[in-house]
Order: C-alpha cells, then sequence, then structure tokens
C-alpha cells in the first residue's frame, strides 16, 4: 500500500486524509462499504435499546386509564406527560432531594476517584519503589473480590459511626476504586514520557508539583472518562444507597423504586418518575455519549 | 492480560542521592520526598480497600459465627449453627438455584448476542460513532428503571408482549407466577443493559485482531461465515474468557432487577425469583433481621464466587496456552 506522506505529496491533503481513514478502518483489506443488510440488522438493535425507553415516555405521557383500556399503548404520544412529572415531584418520595443526593453522591465520588486514582496511577506508572510490582497485582486482583457481600459489617461501622442515613455513607465506600488506579496507571504509562518527569525533577520540582505540573495535564483525557464512568455507576447504584439510606434520604433510584410500592398500578405516574430519575444521565450522554464509547473500546470494564 | 502490562520502566528516574554533594536539610526532605511519595500516593486506595473491602470480609466470618441481631447487636457465639440453619432452609436452595438459572439466562445469550452486535458494527459503517453510541444508551438507564418499566412490558394480564403474543395467538406466558418465564424477564433486563457495553468491549477486540489472519483466510477459500467461526472468534477467547469473569462476579450477586420485578420485592409469592442477595437481605433486613444468618449468606456466596473464579482461572489458562494468547482490549 502506498504510504500516507506519498499520497499528500502527489494528491493532496484531502485524499491523504481520505487514505488513512481507510487505513485506519481496514489495513490491507478493500474498503467495502457494507450493504442495506446491515444497516438493518443495526436498525433492529438500535430499535431494541430504545423502546423501552420510548415505552415508557408513551405511558408516562398517557393516563392509567387509558394505559388500562390499551395495553399496546398508541405510538404517538398523548399530552398528559407534564402533568405525570408534576404528580412524581408533588408526591412523597422527595424527588428534589433524592436528585441533590444524588448529583452530591456522584459527583464527589467522581471528582474523588479522579484525584486519588490519579495520584495512584502516577505513582504505580511513573515512579520506582519497592514491591511496586506486587501492590499493582494486588490492586488488581481486588477488583475480583465481590465487596457487595461485606455489607453487613459494613452496615454495623456505619451505625457505629452514626453515618446511617446520611450521604458520606455512600460517599466515603467509593472514594477510590481499584479500576481507576488500574485504569489511570495504565494510560500514564503510555501518555506521560519519562523525560517529563524527569525533567521537572530536574528544574527542582517536589514530587507532588511534578505531579500536578506535569502528570495531571498529561492524565486528563483518561481522568476525563473515568470521571464519567464514575458518575453513571454511581447515580444508577441501588443496592448499598438503599440499605443505607433508605427512603428517609433517598438518592434517585432509592427514591422511584418508591413509586411502584405506593403507588401500584398508576403506571403513567411510575414511568414518569423513571424518565425524570433517568432524564439527567440521558442528557449526559447525549453530550459525552462519544467518550463513553471510545472509553469502553480503549478497554474500560465494568466498574 | 492485565498483568502483562506491568512492566518495569526501562529508564528509571534518577534519585538524587547518587549526587555525591554535601547534605543539606532540604535534601534530607527531597530524599523523603522520592522515599515516601510513592507510597504516599498509592495508600489512600490500600486504606480504603481495607477498610471498606477486606476488614467487612474477614467481620462476615466473625458475625456468621455469632447470634446477631439488626438491632440488639453481637449475641452468643454459636459456632456454625447460622450456617446450618441457612443450608437447611428450603428457600435458600432456591434463591441459590435461581440466581444460577437468571445468571446462565442473562450471560449465555448475552455474550452470544454481543459478539454478533460486534461484528456487524465492525464492517466499514457510515455514522460509526452513531450506531455505537445507539447500542451504549441502555448503559445509562439505572438497573431500577429498567426493571420498573421491564416488570411492565412482562405484565402478567395487559402486559405488551402477553398481548403480542395474543394477537399472534400464543397464549399468555404467566411472567410472574412461572419460575422459568420469571428468570426469563429479569434476564432480559440485564440483557438489555449490559449487550451494546459487552458488544462495543468485543468490537475493540475485533478491531485488534491482525487483517492479514483475514487476508490468508480468503486466499485459502473461506467464507465470511467461515472467516468470523475460525478466525475471529478464536481471537476474541482472551476477551470472552475477561467478559465471563466479570459478568461472574456481578451476575452472582444480582438484586436491583429480581426485587423490583414486583411491588413486594420478595421474589414472588414461592420466593420464585428470589436471588441469594435478596435472600441475604430478607434475613437481615427483612423480619428476621439476624445478621448472623445474613453473614452466614454472605460468606456461603462470597466462597461460591472464589470458587467460580478459581476455576474460571485455571481454564482460561489451559484455553489461553493451548489457544491463540494474542488479543486484548485496546
Amino acid at each position: 500500500m502506498t504510504s500516507v506522506p506519498m499520497i499528500a505529496q502527489t494528491a493532496g491533503a484531502g485524499a491523504a486524509r481520505a487514505a488513512a481513514r481507510r487505513r485506519r478502518v481496514h489495513p490491507g483489506v478493500a474498503n467495502r462499504r457494507p450493504g442495506v443488510v446491515t444497516y438493518v440488522v443495526l436498525g433492529l438493535v438500535l430499535l431494541l435499546s430504545v423502546a423501552p425507553l420510548y415505552y415508557a415516555f408513551l405511558l408516562a405521557s398517557t393516563d392509567a386509564g387509558t394505559i388500562a383500556r390499551n395495553p399496546i399503548p398508541s405510538l404517538i404520544p398523548d399530552t398528559q406527560l407534564f402533568a405525570n412529572i408534576g404528580r412524581v415531584l408533588g408526591s412523597d418520595i422527595r424527588f428534589w432531594e433524592a436528585l441533590g443526593n444524588s448529583l452530591v453522591i456522584s459527583g464527589v465520588t467522581a471528582l474523588s476517584v479522579v484525584a486519588f486514582s490519579t495520584l495512584a496511577g502516577f505513582s504505580f506508572a511513573k515512579l520506582r519503589f519497592r514491591g511496586r510490582g506486587p501492590l499493582l497485582v494486588f490492586v488488581i486482583a481486588t477488583m475480583a473480590v465481590p465487596s457487595q457481600l461485606g455489607i453487613v459489617p459494613l452496615f454495623i461501622v456505619m451505625a457505629k459511626l452514626d453515618w446511617v442515613g446520611q450521604l458520606q455513607a455512600v460517599i466515603v465506600p467509593g472514594m477510590v476504586t481499584a479500576f481507576g488506579v488500574f485504569w489511570m496507571t495504565q494510560y500514564l504509562e503510555e501518555a506521560l514520557p519519562y523525560e517529563l518527569v524527569e525533567a521537572a525533577r530536574v528544574d527542582g520540582c517536589s514530587m507532588i508539583r511534578t505531579f500536578w505540573h506535569v502528570a495531571m495535564p498529561a492524565a486528563r483525557p483518561a481522568a476525563a472518562m473515568l470521571a464519567l464512568f464514575t458518575f453513571v455507576g454511581s447515580w444508577t447504584n441501588f443496592f448499598w444507597p438503599f440499605i443505607v439510606l433508605g427512603s428517609t434520604n433517598p438518592t434517585l433510584p432509592v427514591a422511584v423504586q418508591l413509586l411502584q410500592a405506593s403507588y401500584f398500578k398508576d403506571y403513567s405516574l411510575i414511568m414518569a418518575g423513571v424518565l425524570a430519575a433517568t432524564a439527567p444521565l440521558v442528557v449526559v450522554f447525549a453530550v459525552a455519549g462519544r467518550q463513553l464509547v471510545s472509553g469502553i473500546m480503549q478497554g474500560a470494564v465494568k466498574g | 492480560m492485565a498483568a502483562t502490562t506491568v512492566e518495569p520502566p526501562r529508564t528509571p528516574v534518577r534519585e538524587p542521592e547518587r549526587v555525591p554533594r554535601r547534605v543539606g536539610f532540604s535534601q534530607t526532605l527531597g530524599r523523603l520526598d522520592v522515599k515516601l511519595s510513592p507510597y504516599l500516593y498509592i495508600s489512600p486506595f490500600f486504606l480504603l480497600f481495607a477498610v471498606v473491602g477486606l476488614f467487612p470480609l474477614a467481620y462476615t466470618a466473625w458475625v456468621s459465627v455469632h447470634d446477631w441481631h439488626l438491632l440488639g447487636g453481637q449475641g452468643d457465639f454459636v459456632g456454625i449453627q447460622n450456617y446450618v440453619d441457612v443450608v437447611q432452609q428450603p428457600r435458600f436452595l432456591t434463591a441459590l438455584r435461581n440466581t444460577f438459572s437468571i445468571f446462565l439466562l442473562s450471560s449465555v445469550p448475552q455474550v452470544i448476542a454481543a459478539i454478533l452486535i460486534a461484528a456487524v458494527l465492525d464492517a466499514n459503517l457510515r455514522a460509526r460513532t452513531f450506531w455505537r453510541m445507539g447500542v451504549l444508551l441502555p448503559y445509562v438507564v439505572a438497573p431500577v428503571a429498567v426493571s420498573l418499566i421491564f416488570s411492565k412490558v412482562f405484565a402478567d394480564g395487559a402486559g405488551v408482549i402477553n398481548e403480542m403474543l395474543g394477537l399472534v395467538g400464543v397464549d399468555p406466558v404467566r411472567w410472574h407466577a412461572d419460575t422459568l418465564a420469571s428468570h426469563v424477564a429479569i434476564s432480559s433486563m440485564v440483557n438489555f443493559r449490559w449487550t451494546g457495553y459487552n458488544a462495543l468491549i468485543f468490537l475493540a477486540a475485533m478491531q485488534a485482531i491482525p487483517r492479514d489472519l483475514y487476508e490468508a483466510a480468503v486466499i485459502d477459500g473461506a467464507s465470511r461465515v467461515r472467516q468470523f467461526f475460525s478466525v475471529t472468534v478464536p481471537m476474541l477467547r482472551p476477551t470472552i474468557i475477561f467478559i465471563v469473569i466479570t459478568a461472574t462476579i456481578g451476575g452472582l450477586q444480582i438484586f436491583d432487577e429480581p426485587r423490583m420485578f414486583d411491588q413486594f420485592g420478595l421474589g414472588g409469592a414461592d420466593r420464585q425469583w428470589m436471588t441469594v442477595t435478596m435472600y441475604l437481605y430478607e434475613l437481615g433486613w427483612g423480619a428476621q433481621k439476624s445478621f448472623g444468618r445474613a453473614a452466614a449468606v454472605a460468606w456461603i456466596l462470597f466462597l461460591i464466587i472464589v470458587a467460580i473464579g478459581v476455576v474460571n482461572f485455571a481454564l482460561s489458562r489451559r484455553i489461553s496456552s493451548t489457544g491463540p494468547s494474542k488479543g486484548g482490549r485496546r
């Protein structure tokens, strides 16, 4: 295959860009566009991933009577959406409080995971110290520990600290994750040249200044992705907040599940709650979904 | 695959102690900085893991051999009585069966579907990012929300699925009464949320497969289908193992989806979809308020997960030593 710089010289920059793109996609294989069948299959997959949400939207925009009469809803949304969302906001599930709690918990957790993981990642990737290898292996091994099974003692500890029902009971256990440390270590190993660290050291930077002025800027893309994944994970988390916070000081998932218990069969209300709780993350997804996709493809795992 | 990325630095940072000059206070400080900082920076993880990871697991064992009440606290030492009580409960065995059944129904079809979707996404598509984001959308919907939507979709009477089955003349399925049907419904929630996510992981792995393997296959006269089964799938093996292991750890602890499948959250009239974690919750925070028994259940499940993990690990080592070990998710 002709090299890209040569194409740039002979056929112009545009052709070179196109050639580079082709090479990136399928180097060495004919660059064939797929047929209609492929798009039909993808369309069906897309339909499956959107349909449940659209179904929730349809139910949320109508009323219980209509839902009872037509189990298969009309594909055109009714007009009751805002009325139903209003009923959710006015119900006794403390929606606003839950939204605030979810924002605080997810935001603080994401920030703290990024800060501590980047610090540890910098140390593992670029500093030399005794026991580095085994310690990193240990970090990775802890990812396989089903820590959800420690909830009984964790609850006992939280009760001793008088933290039951308080946000720090959810925030503190999640402040730094093995996955975060591993992710930043991997990234910094490649993205941060030793020369930069050495140069900063020679210029008389202390370790922490080297971290702040050299490692942090280099880590930014991976840190943003880590923040995103942590935020989503923390926002959708249910089990531990449900146990330790309960309905007195709920997060959004904890509040929304109360709708099912107290407004059983009022599906337009339940679905309006589901939508209201999901909407913030869908907005995040619309803005940053591209980063989530590339994060997963670069090796993010379920965290 | 993870451990291979941990390599010693090729050009190590020179430590100032090698410079033979007079040692002033600031230099002593500098040397301490170099010696201690690395440990200081990694310490938050280890401290937190010790407090909220390791200690609770060890303490679970302690609680599990005591009579322990949610509010009353620690009682008498009872030895293995809690374990005996739990194992003799038919509900525990039901919960174990349900957990494995839901796990299998959600992991096997999910991995197959994810590989197929990844193969379609691997084509040279127009609007690539759009399709990739499309399959990932369910990931941002909280399990609780997914579960509330799907429990209506799978409603026994007047549910969408049953109505549609009725249109083609199939009798309604008793999603909330039949054991297997309820497991299928709950698994579909898990599959909805994670299939696209795993498809993207597989897609990344597929793109890392050297293209000359396909060229060789084409020269040997392999069809597209043959290429998929003889090149793509074998090269994805490390990724499949990785996804199966993470799915095992998460899937055997499943709680959110079955808990929300009806408004009572107990796993059905006959506990036909109660999972082990739901049983743990019921023991500890339900009517019994017995932390001792809940801890015993936690330890049993922990040992099961560890055992499966060890088997997985042994299997994957054998597979990767006989098959192509290259691949990875980059």
